[in-house]
């Protein structure tokens, strides 16, 4: 492919893509000469196809075919548009019309009464809880109006599949620049200057990273630049994402990368339990490979650059960097020592270069709107924006966008709509994992990567999990250990027998044989595990532990001392009681007692014996009174 | 010029050269920093973390052993940071350990152990796991108890990338992670060399030698039982250091005097039979140099050799001499020629070796190598190790032994058969033989240095070209399975140009073999430990006066009365054996 | 890890064996062949017996132990075969939170067997993962390639019952 061609296909689909603006704001007059009067985005992120998006997609295209309508409204599938609560979510342009939790049988409604009379269907647009009409435009919601896409800027709007849309909304556009117009240097002096860092996790500067590959001497001239899809963090999904919903802007971001460090070949790593994502990433390459945008000789410049995707089988570890490329090699995927850093001795042994889906994500934006525009937002040392993935007990979750330094109380309350169920909110937990919980009292500190740090917790990859006053820390924290205990590559002492010994000492308090020297045991050698594990993991894996001692250090003791777990989470600590003035022994409860522990004849109050109790729940469940509570 | 560094270790200015590790660094500037997982040039991956230490601005504590020194740095090595990390890993090891010390073959070498000592720890705070022995005794030589292992994988880098034989490695993840083969089968059912070099680079007791010791006690103990004994040349250079003594004493004589009051009814010398095998493998060489066989001919002296080739170079057998090895011949002929020369029935006589070897112990039940007289050859085979341990419970104090002389018959040997024990040692024995044979015992040379590991590298592959009467002989020697391959790969291709090579298992020869007395990673990283030995071994063949195979009055003797004459009819019977190709992964 | 012996007999087909042979061809020599070629087996056999690790080591000229020791390392190789529909209960943070646990136990009790078990019948298996990515509609499960969200243990009878 040559510019010109680029051009010339980013001109041709420009006249539908005009019409896609989330904001309503499509440009009218382009409908004079188009014969496409509408067009409407099935979200098929996996998300949505998991309440069946593809057949509300099969659907409307057969019903627009037997009204007769296949020229005039465009149907297409799309990727994430963020709010997977209200999934599966229809859009309908130029208007940027919102349809929330659409059925199949909807389809002909839409087609109906919007496509051909024009007048939007009430029942299916989206209800903001907090309001009592309906709001129309995605655009206009809570949840969308503090947030702004950069990461996530073609996700909803373009169609994975089709690199056409990609150019048509600038892509490509951004290496075309680059490989005519720019040095290598001159690639990585703009990245310095937008102030990108690292969304993976520490929040390296992107910069200095490709610097120091750049710089790097390789004896037979290779050098790698990988990719980590392997998104790790149990509760985010960003990547995912970014790379079902556009797939290109990594792979033109990884050819830019190429290109500054000065390597032909590329690795995506990426999480096997992906398959919709590695589809799409699949035939984008070919697809891009079709064009001749990745190969030999990219737009006549004799500079070359293909990729390669390799799988993951399942080792949370292997979001670790050496790890990953052990991964790659073809080996367990065991961390190695640093240095030598991968800058210099990384994949096979050769300066290597590695970025998450997330920051490759923001490139090809920093080089079309220029590094200026990107260090324009955010604070000022965390620049541009962060996607956080929303989830826990939360109303709107989902997948957000928001510039560095907005608050978590925005994120929470506004966008997310706060907690469901009239519940209080307890604690919002951050970088999975390694990451450590955010209480009430920080709600208002603007996030950026070092505020996190200093409120003990971390940016990670960007999950965020609410929890509220029923999730009990102690368990938290043993279940994220739990994790770790399990995903622990098992090379250095430290993390492979101090985290099992940190789990159980987590049990034996959750269990309520737990001593408050135990509580001192655990910190003692949570210290321990960061400052002599191996790798990241290790180092890392005691956070969850740390940040909720830290916080939430009254119901560590309510477990020691008192032997309660104050939320009920904990079962050896719980006990199910009847209220004998709420039952009129109505006979219902033990008869679903699968060990036969409750007592009492009919029409009086009955009573668990709670020797015998297994504490199933059921009971409560099945009282039509409330009269079985938890303690 | 070498590129120099300048850092402070503990404030102390140290100039190292570039690309040392902190640890070297240390070293050399008389700071011990303590190991577990690290073995200098094979397992370098800084995975225990004993042998951390703070470095200034570095984020967390570094392990010295891979950690590279720069201009500039600034290392402590004896913060209180650094100490109780090192206690805190300490004792988390422990809690996943089952300490048997007691009970345990290791607790004398115990790297672990002295560890545990040196940090003082006096209890271990975590409850742990309740350990049970997790024993895998199903192979003749070794036993591995997973209850005792670190997880440092010294046995896995020293068994894939040592010897590239690979059959065991780390299994599963994260704390359930263990060392074991393919699919957790028993070590006898995978394609294990017997070469025990995994036992020498544990730092505990998780693996040892099968100890056969019980059975030779019981044999002495037997008055129905005539015990007769034979030592392979590299014991001799070892086994004092199992009595405190310096590497590379030998101990030829205390030795002899030890068995004798152990009780054994005859203490011969498997170098006798080291002297039988040049005899044999020099004349198989000469016949084949003249067309008979193929060439190059390699020798078979080393089990563990014998039964990789047997595996992965099943149709290259021809390449192998049909010698047995001199452990097989010792044996072979003690229960033919000393059992009809004393009148005893073979059947009665109870043959013991002492092997600086494990692989011996599975070389001893290789039924191919069965005698025409229904016996095997020998019937226990035991470690130096083991013959120390016999020694000391015997309640013989060993540096007060006087030396004695191995009972004649079969106990009379040469200098080629004492650098038997070194690599390269049985190609020299044949070459001064061979050369011997062709130009005469007065014009033929005596030494072949180049061939010696002493002399050139224990690691490397050695290559020599002699000019013989009609010829140039190209030999080479090799030690390590790892170099074995490298030529075993080319006979395969056909562009292998040697006419003789020599090949051990172990590098550096039976002098390292897998039974030889323990040292510790330090001791290793530090010492030359296989060529102070070696030098032992050199050191007695200048000595002696007999220095070449041929001129052994006992083997002369023996050709004369019994055998006839070399690869005659009877040696064949006796001396000789064939390889069987053995499938790898026994499914 | 009770998932590292193989409890079933071997019943490869040659068709399957030739067709392993292929991919190993394909990637012999690449660096790093040995995972996708585990991941292709796994594709064509459902699993990675002994039998299928053998053809891979000798193919790939790796020792058995490595290409053990790299199977047994990652969660997503198994050395039993899965049921017809495998089951994977997400046990990420979001779907715990949300009561993930009732999930698997709701599956637990429904087919009667326990996390990484099969049916007798050999048609549901049942594995708890990491994150599937689907962390909005949490708690989620996936029955072979098809993601379940917003469960609750009734749902997930009726989603269970509707694969009979």
């Amino acid at each position: 492919m040559t510019i010109t061609e680029l051009k010339n296909i980013r001109a041709e689909m420009l006249v539908h893509m005009r019409l896609r603006r989330p904001d309503g704001s499509a440009i009218f007059e382009s409908l004079e000469n188009c014969p496409i009067k509408k067009q409407v985005l099935v979200c098929c992120d996996t998300g949505c196809r998991s309440s069946k998006s593809t057949e509300i997609l099969e659907a409307l295209q057969q019903e627009a075919l037997d009204a007769g309508l296949e020229h005039r409204v465009i149907i297409e599938k799309t990727g994430c548009f963020g709010l997977c609560a209200a999934g599966p979510v229809v859009m309908v342009y130029p208007e940027g019309i919102f349809y929330a939790k659409v059925k199949p049988e909807d389809a002909g409604q839409i087609i109906r009464e919007h496509i051909i009379e024009g007048t939007p269907v009430e029942r299916l647009l989206y209800k903001e809880e907090h309001l009592e009409q309906k709001t129309p435009l995605l655009f206009n919601t809570r949840f969308y109006k503090h947030q702004m896409r950069i990461a996530l800027r073609n996700c909803g709007i373009i169609n994975p599949d089709k690199l056409e849309e990609y150019i048509a909304l600038d892509g490509y556009s951004a290496l075309a620049r680059v490989l005519t117009e720019d040095t290598p240097q001159g690639v990585i002096d703009k990245l310095k200057a937008s102030g990108l860092r690292g969304r993976g996790g520490a929040g390296f500067p992107t910069g200095t990273k490709w610097q120091f590959t750049h710089d790097a001497k390789s004896e037979d001239g290779v050098k790698y630049v990988c990719c980590n899809a392997d998104e790790g963090d149990p509760g985010a999904f960003m990547d995912r994402a970014v790379i079902e919903g556009d797939p290109h802007s990594v792979i033109e971001a990884m050819t830019i990368a190429g290109y500054a460090i000065g390597s032909s070949q590329g690795y995506i790593y990426i999480r096997a339990e992906y398959p919709s994502a590695i589809k799409t990433l699949q035939s984008a390459i070919e697809q891009a490979r079709s064009y001749g945008l990745l190969g030999e000789n990219i737009f006549g410049t004799g500079f070359s650059f293909d990729l390669e995707l390799r799988l993951g089988a399942g080792a949370f570890v292997c979001g670790e960097e050496t790890a990953l490329m052990t991964s790659i090699e073809g080996k367990r995927g065991e961390p190695r020592t640093r240095p030598p850093f991968p800058a210099n001795k990384g994949l096979f042994a050769k300066p290597t270069l590695l970025n998450n889906v997330e920051t490759y994500a923001n490139i090809p934006w920093i080089f079309q709107n220029g590094p200026e525009a990107y260090a324009a937002i955010g604070t000022e040392k965390s620049k541009g924006t962060k996607v956080f993935a929303l989830g826990g007990k939360i109303r709107n979750t989902g997948l957000v966008e928001v510039p560095m330094g907005t608050t978590l109380r925005t994120i929470i309350e506004e966008i997310g709509g706060g907690i469901p169920g009239g519940k209080k909110f307890k604690a919002a937990q951050t970088g999975g994992p390694s990451g450590g919980c955010i209480t009430e009292e920080n709600l208002d500190v603007p996030i950026d990567y070092e505020s996190l740090m200093s409120i003990g917790s971390m940016m990670g990859s960007g999950g965020l999990i609410v929890m509220d006053e029923d999730n009990c820390m102690v368990d938290i924290a043993k279940f994220f250990l739990n994790f770790i205990v399990d995903e622990s590559c098992g090379k250095c002492t430290p993390c492979r027998i101090g985290t099992r010994r940190l789990y159980d000492l987590l049990t034996k308090i959750t269990e309520g044989k737990g001593t408050m020297e135990d509580i001192k045991t655990i910190e003692e050698l949570c210290d321990h595990l960061k400052n002599s594990s191996l790798c990241a993991l290790g180092q890392t894996a005691p956070n969850p532990i740390l940040s909720t001692l830290r916080n939430f250090r009254a119901e560590y003791e309510a477990h020691v001392v008192d032997k309660k777990c104050p939320a009920g989470v904990c079962l050896s600590l719980t006990h199910y009681y009847i209220d004998p003035e709420k039952c009129r022994g109505c006979g219902m409860c033990p008869g679903v007692c699968p060990v036969g522990a409750i007592n009492g004849v009919l029409r009086a109050p009955h009573t668990i014996d709670t020797a015998k109790c297994i504490k199933c729940g059921r009971c409560a469940e099945v009282c039509r009174l409330g009269a079985i509570y938890r303690g | 010029m070498e590129k120099l560094v300048n850092l402070k270790i503990n404030n102390i200015p140290v100039t190292v050269p570039e690309g040392s590790t902190i640890l070297k660094a240390a070293h050399d500037s008389g700071i011990k920093i303590p190991t577990l997982c690290y073995l200098r040039d094979v397992n370098e991956i800084g995975a225990c973390r004993i042998c951390v230490v703070e470095v200034k601005g570095a984020r967390s504590l570094v392990a010295a052993c891979v950690y590279p020194v720069s201009e500039g740095m600034e290392v402590f090595t004896n913060t209180p940071k650094v100490r109780n990390s090192r206690r805190l890993t300490l004792e988390l090891i422990l809690s996943n350990h089952r300490m048997a010390c007691l009970t345990c073959p290791r607790s004398k070498h115990c790297e672990l152990l002295a560890l545990a000592d040196e940090f003082g720890i006096e209890a271990v705070r975590y409850a742990g796991d309740d350990m049970q022995p997790r024993i895998e005794n199903t192979s003749l030589h070794l036993i591995r108890d997973n209850s005792k292992c670190v997880l440092c994988r010294r046995c896995v880098t020293t068994c894939r990338n040592i010897q590239e034989v690979g059959v065991i490695g780390p299994n599963d993840r994260g704390f359930d992670t263990h060392i074991s083969c393919a699919f957790d089968r028993d070590l006898c059912e995978v394609d294990c060399i017997s070469c025990g070099q995994c036992i020498n680079s544990c730092p505990t007791g998780a693996l040892a030698e099968q100890d056969d010791t019980d059975k030779v006690w019981a044999a002495l103990n037997d008055p129905k039982k005539h015990v007769v004994v034979g030592t392979a040349p590299a014991v001799r250079a070892a086994l004092g250091e199992s009595f405190g003594m310096p590497i590379g004493t030998n101990v030829e004589g205390q030795m002899v005097t030890a068995l004798r009051r152990l009780g054994f009814d005859k203490v011969f010398d498997v170098d006798h039979a080291a002297d039988l095998t040049i005899m044999e493998e020099g004349t198989e060489f000469l016949h084949r140099l003249q067309g008979e066989g193929s060439l190059p001919m390699i020798t078979s002296c080393s089990p563990g050799w014998i039964r990789y080739c047997e595996q992965h170079y099943g149709d290259q057998l021809d390449h192998l001499s049909t010698c047995k090895s001199p452990q097989q011949m010792f044996g072979s002929m003690v229960k033919t020629y000393y059992a009809q020369k004393c009148g005893i029935d073979p059947k009665d006589i109870v043959v013991v070796t002492i092997m600086p070897c494990v692989a011996k112990k599975y070389e001893v039940q290789r039924q191919e190598q069965r005698l025409p007289n229904g016996c095997m050859p020998v019937d226990i085979s035991i470690t130096t190790r083991e013959l120390a341990r016999m020694i000391t419970s015997a309640g013989l104090l060993f540096d007060y032994l006087p030396k004695g002389r191995f009972d004649e018959l079969l106990g009379i040997s040469t200098g080629a058969a004492v650098i038997f024990g070194a690599t390269g040692g049985v190609m020299e024995a044949a070459l001064r033989t061979v050369a011997a044979t062709l130009l005469g015992d007065e014009n033929a040379p005596l030494e072949f240095k180049d061939v010696r590991g002493t002399e050139k590298g224990m690691d490397s592959i050695r290559v020599a070209e002699y000019e013989l009467p009609g010829r140039t002989v190209k030999v080479c020697v090799a030690s390590g399975i790892s170099n074995a391959k490298k030529i075993m790969d080319d006979i395969r291709a056909g562009t292998c140009e040697y006419d003789f090579i020599e090949i051990m298992a172990c590098p550096g020869g039976c002098i390292n073999g897998g039974g030889q007395p323990l040292h510790t990673s330090y001791e290793q990283d530090y010492i030359d430990i296989r060529g102070l030995r070696a030098g032992a071994l050199y050191n007695q063949d200048e000595s002696m006066s007999l220095r070449k195979s041929h001129h052994n009055p006992m083997v002369k003797k023996l050709y004369e009365e019994f055998l006839g004459e070399p690869c005659g009819h009877k040696s064949h019977e006796l001396l000789h054996t064939h390889y069987i190709p053995r499938k790898k992964h026994i499914l | 890890m009770p998932n590292c012996k193989t409890l079933v007999n071997y019943t490869g087909t040659p068709q399957q064996e030739e067709q392993l042979r292929q991919v190993i061809e394909k990637y012999k020599g690449q660096p790093g062949a040995a995972m996708p070629v585990l991941q292709e087996a796994q594709e064509i056999f459902g699993y990675l017996p002994e039998e299928v690790q053998v053809i891979i080591a000798n193919g790939l000229d790796l020792p058995l132990s490595e290409i053990y020791g790299i199977a047994s390392f990652y969660a997503q190789f198994t050395m039993n075969p899965k049921g017809q529909y495998r089951i994977s209960v997400c046990l990420g943070t979001a779907c715990y939170v949300k009561g993930a646990a009732a999930i698997v136990e709701a599956v637990e009790k429904h087919l009667n067997i326990r996390n990484g078990g099969i049916t007798p019948d050999g048609k549901f298996s049942l594995d708890c993962c990491r994150c599937i990515g689907a962390c909005g509609l949490a708690p989620v499960m996936m029955i072979n390639d098809e993601v379940y969200g917003k469960l609750t243990p009734e749902k997930v009878v009726e989603i269970l019952n509707s694969y009979n």
